[in-house]
């Protein structure tokens, strides 16, 4: 509504404006978080199947040394984001919730902690298939959240064609900074990402999305940009989901992607600039995905801090270098606000897909009482793929799953928009979620007796 | 605090939410209301006064018998809803009408209008105006027996008619005036746009001062409170309509802004028929739901035997809007408007 003040114009239709709180992480520099004495690596930190171990318990390992080898096409390698010796490979807790096959490490206190062997590679004499293979075996996955393999969202499938890519340095979900401030302080990765990228999907044309709360981060890039690099850099207007692929496209291209297609389809690449930016160090040093940039924020923590952190670092170790919780803290999350995933244990591992922790105390976390939906048409007007999400509500809160399939529940993307903007307090998403399980369960078993 | 110590909430994001809830967007349509009232009590008296309390009343005890459990009770009193309707009615109804029968309206307006489809939300038709429509076919003469106006001076009067008992023959003979509309409809006479726009003329209590409305309804629209497409489209489609008729013959047919600002036109196109809950969920049904009441009204006004229709209108729309909903239904996403036909 107010794009004929702002600068930049370009973005979606429907979509919400929740505040920000940024400001609270925004100005903190990323700070490399000093080694501790124990590293969770879950064999299954991305999705598809885990990875399988190559090292035993006792062997002595190198940071930056291959642990676990992908299985098949979807799944990546894991390494090492620590010298030390393999304590164990037992069940840990995991941030989604279960119980994860893990490989433990435990730091070897002597060791100067350097990279294997850090060499930059030749990447400009290597085809893009060996590309992909070191992308791969560099253990790559989207450093966005949903972690699925770098690889696999880089390929362009046999009789489809490639002709735009998009990064994506949006970070619409709000407190989160780790992208601002990779885009402010450590530009060449990227833009050697950007490169490889291209070179593996033959495409010429590249554009970076970044929200106009980041005006810095924009001026930063324009400013840094090698002139023989054809990126466009494009201001979008602030608005949530915009960091969704489909959102971002629109935005960027203002081309739609069909309903259960993907980017490919409209000749589109997506990708998030933390992982460009880590492919980036892969050739620059020879460093697969060890360590990332997480912001640790909200109200309850004492110190928000954006860090840079080795894969399996422990929520526990990351708070209490962040200077420990307040005493109100009710909800610690993994991811930002609007689609992170509340976590139980403190002993979880800090991941390759964990963009943030974020703290919440009773202030933020409030049970809200419920009414009966007014058909106010907010929810409608929110939903960025154009659902119905009050018909869909009251479906789904007398459990008809199967006609939700007719007002196209499974288009849903769980970007909580509807629930967000609610008056009266209902649960939405968190309702299209267990119907969008429980129909998916049903297809999968039907499948399977079809043959 | 040490980490070890914490306990943790585990519950489904999101995290964040909008600060407006039901409540809050009931209570800013009533308090946009208090305008409304005040100058209905400036021109009515005190007996202005009396009957929004006794709708207001009557809504609330209604709300408060039909919803079951503490819970229940305690929700449904607590959203403002039934205030709102009570309040609505009273502003639809002519100010003398014994307030016994207005009672009676509170009631039928709740109970038959809302509760007996499931309480807020689940309504068809805007309960408000069914509670009018119930005195209109039970009372007629009352529903249609209009005071004159009055000001600081005449502030505390009352009616006797207002005092009058269920059964009981009324012998008081009332000091009774016309409406514009009525004045148009069986004198060919117009009022000044002026006159209308202040309000200083007969009516229902609150739909006199058309200025006062048109504000509240641009307050509660730049707040996000309550959709603008349907007032807008019912404004013009009345425009556009009463504009042709003029056109055609000016002596026989009022001007577009007679018909824009006498009668029940504002308050119902800003407060009755914005009522989310009886009006479509989409944007583009908004639109068809506004203008068909604009031409209801204007085929009731113009042609039909009574002088005013805006509660026939809205109430005929409403029981359309599921329909409206269903032809209106959005594209997916990603998907062409024609595909989605063919």
């Amino acid at each position: 509504m107010f794009s004929w003040f702002t600068q930049a114009t370009k973005t979606f239709r429907h979509g919400i404006h929740p505040d920000d709180y940024k400001e609270l992480s925004r100005d903190r520099a990323i700070e490399r978080m000093p080694f501790v004495d124990e590293y969770v690596l879950p064999l299954s930190q991305h999705l598809g199947a885990p990875s399988r171990p190559v090292v035993k318990v006792g062997d002595k390992v190198y940071r930056g040394q291959l642990l676990a080898e992908p299985v098949g096409y979807i799944s990546t390698s894991l390494h090492s984001s620590v010298a030390g010796r393999v304590k164990a490979i037992e069940l840990r807790h995991h941030p989604s919730g279960k119980m994860v096959e893990s490989m433990v490490i435990e730091r070897d206190p002597y060791s100067p902690q350097t990279l294997i062997n850090q060499y930059s590679l030749e990447w400009e004499n290597l085809s893009p298939e060996e590309l992909l293979y070191i992308v791969q075996h560099g253990g790559f996955v989207g450093l966005g959240g949903a972690a699925f393999p770098t690889h696999v969202k880089l390929t362009v499938p046999e009789g489809k064609h490639a002709e735009f890519f998009i990064v994506n340095g949006v970070e619409c979900e709000p407190y989160l900074t780790s992208d601002h401030r990779l885009m402010l302080e450590n530009e060449q990765p990227i833009f050697l990402g950007i490169r490889i990228a291209q070179r593996i999907l033959g495409v010429d044309r590249v554009y970076l999305g970044i929200e106009s709360n980041k005006p810095d981060a924009i001026a930063h890039l324009r400013k840094t940009l090698p002139p023989d690099l054809n990126c466009e850099i494009v201001p979008l207007q602030t608005k949530y989901p915009q960091g969704a692929e489909k959102m971002l496209t629109e935005a960027v291209l203002n081309r739609e992607i069909p309903s259960g297609k993907l980017p490919i389809d409209i000749q589109v690449i997506v990708n998030n600039i933390g992982t460009l930016a880590s492919i980036g160090q892969l050739f620059q040093l020879n460093q697969p995905l060890i360590e990332r940039i997480v912001t640790v924020t909200g109200p309850g923590i004492n110190r928000p801090s954006n860090l840079l952190v080795p894969i399996g670092t422990k929520l526990s170790d990351v708070l209490e270098y962040c200077g420990g919780l307040k005493e109100n803290t009710l909800q610690i999350l993994f991811g930002g606000p609007m689609m992170g995933a509340p976590q139980l244990h403190l002993d979880v591992p800090i991941m390759k897909g964990t963009s943030g922790i974020l703290c919440l105390t009773d202030v933020e976390v409030q049970e809200r009482e419920e009414y009966p939906c007014i058909r106010c048409l907010r929810c409608v007007d929110a939903c960025p793929v154009y659902l119905n999400p009050s018909r869909l509500g009251a479906l789904a809160k007398v459990r008809q799953y199967e006609e939700m399939m007719d007002y196209h529940i499974l288009d849903c993307m769980e970007c909580g928009s509807c629930s967000y903007v609610c008056p009266s307090n209902i649960p939405l998403v968190q309702r299209f979620r267990v119907a969008k399980a429980l129909l998916r369960e049903k297809q999968a078993k039907a499948r399977k007796k079809a043959g | 605090m040490k980490a070890a110590e914490v306990k943790l909430l585990l519950t489904s994001s999101p995290f964040l939410k909008q600060e407006d809830d039901m409540p809050t967007i009931m209570r800013q349509v009533i308090y946009s209301l208090v305008p409304v009232s005040l100058a209905a009590i400036y021109y009515f008296g005190l007996g202005a006064l009396l009957l929004i309390l006794v709708c207001v009343g009557g809504a609330l005890g209604t709300e408060w018998v039909f919803s079951r459990g503490k819970r229940g009770r305690r929700l449904s009193i607590a959203d403002g809803s039934a205030i709102l309707t009570g309040l609505l009615l009273a502003l639809v109804l002519p100010p003398a009408i014994p307030l016994w029968m207005a009672l009676l309206g509170a009631v039928a307006a709740i109970g038959i209008g809302k509760m007996v489809f499931g309480g807020v939300g689940s309504n068809i038709f805007n309960p408000a105006l069914v509670g009018r429509a119930f005195l209109q076919a039970a009372f007629p003469v009352a529903l249609t027996t209009w005071v004159p106006q009055g000001g600081w001076q005449s502030l505390a009067r009352l009616y006797p008619t207002q005092f009058g008992m269920p059964f009981a023959k009324t012998t008081v003979s009332a000091v009774t005036t016309a409406t514009p509309l009525s004045q148009m409809k069986f004198a060919g006479q117009t009022t000044d746009t002026l006159q209308l726009l202040l309000g200083n003329t007969g009516g229902s209590l609150g739909e006199t001062c058309a200025l006062i409305i048109l504000l509240g309804g641009i307050y509660l629209a730049w707040r996000n409170y309550l959709n603008w497409r349907v007032p807008v489209a019912v404004f013009a489609s009345v425009a556009v309509f009463a504009g042709i008729l003029h056109w055609v013959d000016p002596l026989k047919y009022a001007p577009p802004m007679f018909h824009l600002f006498s009668g029940g036109l504002m308050l119902g196109a800003i407060y009755m028929a914005t009522d989310p809950v009886t009006s479509p969920v989409t944007q583009r049904g908004c639109w068809i739901f506004g203008i068909g009441i604009g031409v209801l009204v204007m085929v009731i006004r113009t042609y039909g035997g009574l002088p005013e229709g805006v509660m026939y209108a809205i109430l005929l729309m409403n029981a359309v809007s599921p329909l409206i909903n269903r032809v209106t239904q959005a594209r997916i996403y990603g998907e062409s408007r024609k595909k989605d036909k063919g």
